[in-house]
């Protein structure tokens, strides 16, 4: 006689299916998706030309023909806010991808040694904490002059430790369990179970600090964009808009409304995906709603 | 206890020491003669040459380091560059706008976190949570920069309550002081508390499902004292664990929001040296801000004895 235990099976259907209910989900999706849309859609048409200025338009209120007024220059706000969705996508995503690339295979590879490695790398990253990032990131594009390459490396480096506690906690629950056990005796070595048993265990967990780590550096690029340590004109970038902004807010306050609500819009929508997963994913966090 | 409580601190003492080792070798890095700086570009090389001898600037890397390091113990961090005054008379006279900017900050954050944060928790899933979670959620996505200029142009510009920057000194009286520093440590906190808030929430409810709570309830304990007695005091090593980071957030929010303002605190001290290459003010104030992040870091593993009895004997 077997003993015989229904485990309701997760296929892509079902999550799929979950995921058109959560509400938190839907929402950072479609949100989401038309930031990035709107970031492609600005490489072939933007109602205006972002580069050429038309003083005579200078500082319009919002109308038909400028649906977000225009700045100091005559620029369309619009096609600025579009084309700064490129530059903060990009400085993002590509520090996302450089946290995650460093800082999982250090995470992992500190809970598969465990002992003094582990402890070493654990110190390193208390090292790296102990630094506000903005003040790094700001010392760092100092050094190597500002510029979005170099605001993209000032954030990546710190998303370097927090992806390596994520994947270091997340590895640590995974190793006790019986299928790396099982693993182990057909005599896989620990890098093998790592990749092959590890990694797609805590993928979820990594997604979720993904997109929170994405909208995070949205807002620490348009920190250091506004400081002027960002992207560089006439390359329109959100924080950029806002210090131009700044000192035109009596006469033109549209000017700085529209960029900052961008910045609004895409960190929540990106938060929402990030909630929206990990309740779909993680049963534990769905009880606690 | 005290084991714990000394690995702390050799931890807290180690990264310290590490860190500024780092900063350190990052500003050997950094391009620009700060010599050459000083005198201008006319002038000669001898003159420079100089200038680098007295300043020390000739003496090998290790015994350079050794000598700041021992004057950054002995608070003696040298003379600005640029202002040609102690850094030590700048960071004090800076440290009056910021340390107070930073405290009302976080006490705003704190204050409107908790109780929204146990409201919340209390009436999980209910309109009022979804309703707080959701400006929590909005909140978390507000950069605080950008929420400064709102509060300028609605506070300032139009309804002309607070100004819209500077600061006039305490000098100029108490009220005055802090009146400027109002919509400052509101955009600092307002996100914060969103972030905190969440936290909070998410650390109750967890705590209200433990047995315990049921116990106390059954025992017939009001849900109003099971709620501030039982379980805030047990969902409060996250929230410390956060306040904690926040903290170094908030120093560093402080160089965002004092250059929005005009603020001459630390944070405009150390973005203006950055951009003159006043290395040595660099050096001090951000040696001076990563010791505090690792002080509060080290406060905040200490309060989680005082919080949880359990770490306290736990060998």
């Amino acid at each position: 006689m077997t003993l015989h235990i229904d485990i309701p099976e997760e296929t892509f259907g079902t999550i799929l299916a979950k995921a058109f209910r959560n509400t938190a989900f839907v929402a950072g999706f479609v949100i989401t998706v038309l930031i990035l849309a709107m970031a492609i859609v600005s490489y072939a048409w933007t109602p205006y030309d972002v580069t050429k200025l038309m003083i005579s338009d200078k500082t319009q209120v919002p109308s038909l023909a400028h649906w977000f007024g225009t700045d100091h220059f005559g620029r369309d706000i619009l096609s600025m806010v579009m084309v700064g969705a490129r530059n903060s996508i990009a400085v993002a995503l590509v520090a996302v991808g450089i946290g995650m690339g460093v800082g999982v295979p250090l995470g992992a590879f500190a809970a598969a040694r465990g002992g003094l490695v582990d402890e070493a790398l654990m110190r390193l990253n208390d090292l790296v904490f102990a630094f506000p990032a903005l003040l790094s990131a700001i010392m760092i594009t100092a050094i190597f002059g500002p510029g979005a390459v170099n605001a993209i490396i000032a954030i990546g480096i710190f998303n370097i430790p927090v992806f390596a506690r994520v994947a270091r906690a997340g590895a640590l629950a995974i190793w006790p369990r019986e299928f790396i056990l099982a693993a182990r005796a057909a005599g896989k070595s620990s890098t093998q179970i790592s990749i092959e048993h590890v990694l797609p265990n805590i993928a979820t967990l990594l997604l979720v600090q993904g997109t929170i780590q994405f909208a995070l550096g949205i807002l620490a690029e348009a920190g250091l964009s506004y400081l002027g340590l960002g992207a560089q004109p006439p390359m329109p970038s959100w924080g950029r808009m806002l210090f131009d902004a700044q000192t035109r807010m009596v006469v033109a306050p549209w000017m700085a409304i529209f960029p900052g609500m961008a910045i609004v819009v895409t960190v929540l929508g990106l938060n929402l995906l990030g909630d929206g997963i990990a309740d779909i994913l993680d049963p534990k966090s769905r009880r606690q709603r | 206890m005290t084991a714990y409580l000394l690995k702390r601190l050799a931890i807290a003492i180690a990264t310290l020491i590490l860190a500024s080792m780092v900063v350190f070798a990052v500003l050997e890095v950094l391009p620009g003669d700060p010599a050459r700086l000083m005198l201008g570009l006319n002038a000669s090389a001898d003159q420079v040459e100089l200038l680098r001898n007295q300043m020390g600037l000739n003496a090998p890397l290790a015994l350079r380091y050794l000598h700041w390091a021992g004057g950054l113990l002995s608070l003696d961090f040298g003379r600005s560059y640029t202002y040609s005054v102690p850094v030590i008379d700048l960071v004090r006279e800076r440290l009056a706008v910021s340390l107070p900017l930073a405290l009302i900050a976080l006490a705003l954050s704190t204050m409107i976190a908790i109780p929204v944060g146990l409201f919340s928790a209390s009436r999980r899933g209910r309109a009022g949570d979804t309703i707080s979670m959701g400006a929590a959620q909005l909140g978390v996505a507000v950069p605080n920069f950008w929420f400064a200029l709102m509060l300028i142009y609605v506070f300032a510009v139009w309804l002309q309550l607070v100004p819209a920057g500077g600061f006039p000194g305490w000098s100029a009286g108490i009220w005055p002081a802090l009146k400027s520093l109002l919509l400052p440590a509101v955009a600092l906190a307002l996100p914060q508390a969103a972030i905190l808030a969440r936290v909070t929430r998410s650390a109750l409810i967890e705590v209200l499902n433990e047995d315990y709570i049921r116990t106390a309830r059954a025992k017939g304990l009001p849900y109003r004292a099971v709620l501030w007695r039982h379980a805030l005091r047990n969902a409060m090593i996250p929230v410390l664990t956060i306040l904690g980071l926040q903290f170094a957030f908030l120093l560093a929010g402080t160089i965002i929001i004092e250059n929005v303002f005009y603020l001459p605190g630390l944070g405009r001290l150390v973005f203006q040296a950055i951009t003159q290459r006043d290395l040595i003010v660099v050096e001090s104030v951000v040696m001076l801000l990563v010791a505090a992040v690792i002080a509060v870091n080290l406060l905040v593993d200490l309060s989680y004895a005082v919080v949880d009895p359990r770490l306290r004997t736990r060998q």
